[in-house]
């Protein structure tokens, strides 16, 4: 056995076999593409930006798209339409990704430990959980906005809480599936304990599950937001928000239907991507969804 | 060094709560082990054999488990009198215990030399690095051919041997085991591995002079490996003595009727049908307090039917629980 051999078997990684299918998996490579895409927009923000996204130009207020050197036009204060689409990409990301993981740290840990012991603690936490479900869920994100104030950081807390019933559900039902798997005994057998197998052995193996909701969440999250703002409960002016951007054009949708349309295109077209890339994670992971 | 006891279990009762009612999977078990031996545990599908191993280290599932009394002492202490603490600081350095399947015992989403390591780090504290050598000085002991790359190999990536050899060399990551229990190791294997993994199982026991508890229902790995035998049925200890004397001297109408079922029974050369036991398990829920085995016995009776009969010691160490003992051996001479 020579050495670069040994290396070629270190490299050999259980990822390289999913990147391969995802590669060869239309949907998700197209939503991987626009994922990439927002997300490449809302780093380098500041360098593509033609302009200030805070810059008002009261002259040329709602200018329309393509003319006056403004490619998407301006908003009813002059602000160039582009540059505040570009930041709200930014801005909807990091919604995305906090929300997200709150919901995810969160709702993990619950649904492994109500499965992991089961039980008395199981019922009880499940139930909560089922108090939580019965709320309908926006109103649940709204009530706790309207408790915490509303702003754009308390909206993602919002989001992420009433997101963790759905997360902790997916991680209790698969860990239900692998502890009474012979690796879990295996593993009780030879000395380790209850949150060595919980945390090394049990959750590593959940994974897939719950890499799919947590795609297929940061969407939605990036969908609520957006509502959240256009009720005026996340973000306040004059943030370049794609939620708020919408609710305070919304009376110029027929005098000026671009500042209104666009906002709405990239909100679509985001959370297609990440509606795209959980769908074909979900074929890729799940070996019975394949074709 | 020979005659030290290193585990006994003494009237050992295991229930398990189910809709259905109480089943009692292990009645009144007596067993002892002694340093450096190999004791065997036979017996058919469902007879109590890894019900009475998950006794020994503590692995019943509680519940619906529940262990209704007796004493497991080992090396002086009474397991299942410790805390969950006690226990878990014994499994993995002093218990340690490899399966049936090796395919599905090892978890899929870790390197095997990293698993191996694991185990270091958590009973000997040792740094990542000095853990995985030891991980590949293991794998190498168990006579996995190059070690150093199987290390970085995922479980999914062995064969099932080889799966087998690792799981044993994690069960050997102490540095001062004392029982192996290994419950029906070479089941899923085929018949040249399971061979491989016997020699290896002995040889290992020796070099390291720790007691193995095989547990099996194949007759030719308990002559193979074995020095002495205990052979349950439906949760009862039917008949006890060396490998020797159950093979030569068989006598519970059980054991007898196992040894006749084997093909390689000389009495088949040349017959075309093998010897059966008749009828089938019986139910544990309904079983009551007789003979088990007293319905598909040819000597069972009403006082088989009342109770479960007290030992008859035949010989040195060689003893059979049957209400009929003389009588079984009688007719065995003819």
């Amino acid at each position: 056995m020579s050495e670069a051999q040994i290396k070629e078997i270190k490299n050999e990684n259980p990822l390289s076999e999913h990147w391969y299918q995802l590669r060869k998996n239309k949907t998700a490579m197209t939503g991987l593409v626009i994922i990439a895409l927002f997300i490449l927009i809302g780093i380098f923000a500041p360098l593509i930006s033609p302009m200030d996204p805070l810059e008002q130009n009261i002259e040329f207020r709602k200018t329309a798209p393509l003319t006056g050197g403004y490619l998407l036009g301006t908003d009813d204060l002059g602000r160039d339409m582009l540059s505040r689409l570009l930041y709200g990409a930014r801005i909807s990301m990091i919604i995305g990704v906090i929300s997200v993981s709150i919901s995810l740290v969160f709702g993990s840990a619950i649904g492994l430990i109500s499965a992991y012991y089961g039980g008395i603690v199981d019922k009880i936490v499940m139930r909560l959980i089922d108090i939580m479900l019965a709320f309908p869920y926006i109103l649940l994100t709204i009530v706790i906005v309207a408790v915490l104030g509303p702003s754009l950081m308390n909206a993602m807390v919002a989001i992420g809480i009433s997101q963790i019933p759905r997360y902790s559900r997916v991680v209790r039902a698969s860990v239900l599936a692998e502890k009474e798997s012979d690796y879990v005994l295996a593993e009780r057998a030879l000395g380790a304990g209850d949150l060595e197998l919980m945390f090394k052995s049990i959750l590593p193996n959940c994974l897939a599950p719950i890499s799919v909701q947590a795609t297929l969440g940061i969407g939605t999250a990036i969908l609520d937001s957006a509502a959240l703002s256009f009720l005026g409960l996340g973000a306040q002016p004059p943030t370049p928000e794609w939620g708020l951007m919408i609710a305070s054009s919304k009376e110029f949708i027929t005098s000026a239907w671009w500042i209104v349309t666009f906002p709405g295109i990239a909100t679509l077209l985001s959370v297609l991507g990440f509606n795209l890339l959980g769908d074909g994670l979900r074929d890729i992971l799940d070996p019975r969804m394949r074709d | 060094m020979e005659n030290n006891i290193l585990l006994s279990m003494e009237g050992i009762n295991v229930h398990f709560h189910t809709r259905r009612g109480i089943v009692k999977a292990v009645r009144d078990l007596d067993l002892q082990i002694r340093e450096g031996e190999t004791l065997a545990l036979v017996g058919e599908s469902g007879c109590g054999k890894s019900v009475t191993a998950h006794t020994i280290n503590r692995l019943i599932p509680m519940p619906p488990g529940v262990i209704e009394s007796g004493k497991v002492v080992f090396r002086g202490e009474d397991i299942l009198k410790m805390s969950e603490k006690e226990i878990q600081a014994l499994r993995g350095t002093q218990i340690s215990m490899i399966f049936q399947e090796p395919m599905t015992s090892l978890n899929p989403v870790f390197k095997v030399g990293d698993q191996l390591a694991d185990v270091f780090m958590t009973h000997q504290g040792m740094k990542k690095k000095e853990a995985f050598a030891k991980a590949v000085e293991l794998l190498d002991m168990v006579k996995i051919p190059v070690p150093e790359e199987r290390a970085h190999s995922y479980p999914h990536q062995l064969s099932g041997g080889m799966r087998q050899r690792a799981m044993i060399a994690m069960a050997l990551a102490s540095p001062n085991p004392g029982l192996m229990i290994a419950d029906e190791p070479t089941t899923a294997l085929d018949v040249t591995i399971q061979a491989q993994i016997l020699d290896l199982l002995t040889d290992l026991k020796d070099r390291v002079n720790m007691s193995l508890l095989l547990i099996t229902h194949d007759m030719g790995v308990v002559a193979e490996t074995a020095d002495r035998v205990i052979v349950m049925y439906a949760g009862r200890k039917v008949e006890e003595g060396s490998v020797y004397q159950i093979f030569e001297d068989p006598s519970h109408p059980y054991t007898l009727g196992l040894l006749n079922s084997l093909p390689s029974n000389r009495k088949y050369q040349g017959a075309t049908r093998l010897e059966a036991i008749h009828g089938n398990v019986p139910d544990l829920l309904t079983l009551g307090d007789g003979c088990p085995f007293r319905n598909r016995c040819e000597y069972g009776d009403e006082s088989c039917d009342r109770s479960f009969p007290g030992a008859t010691v035949k010989d040195e160490g060689h003893s059979l629980w049957c209400h009929y003992a003389d009588r079984v051996k009688k007719d065995k001479d003819k």
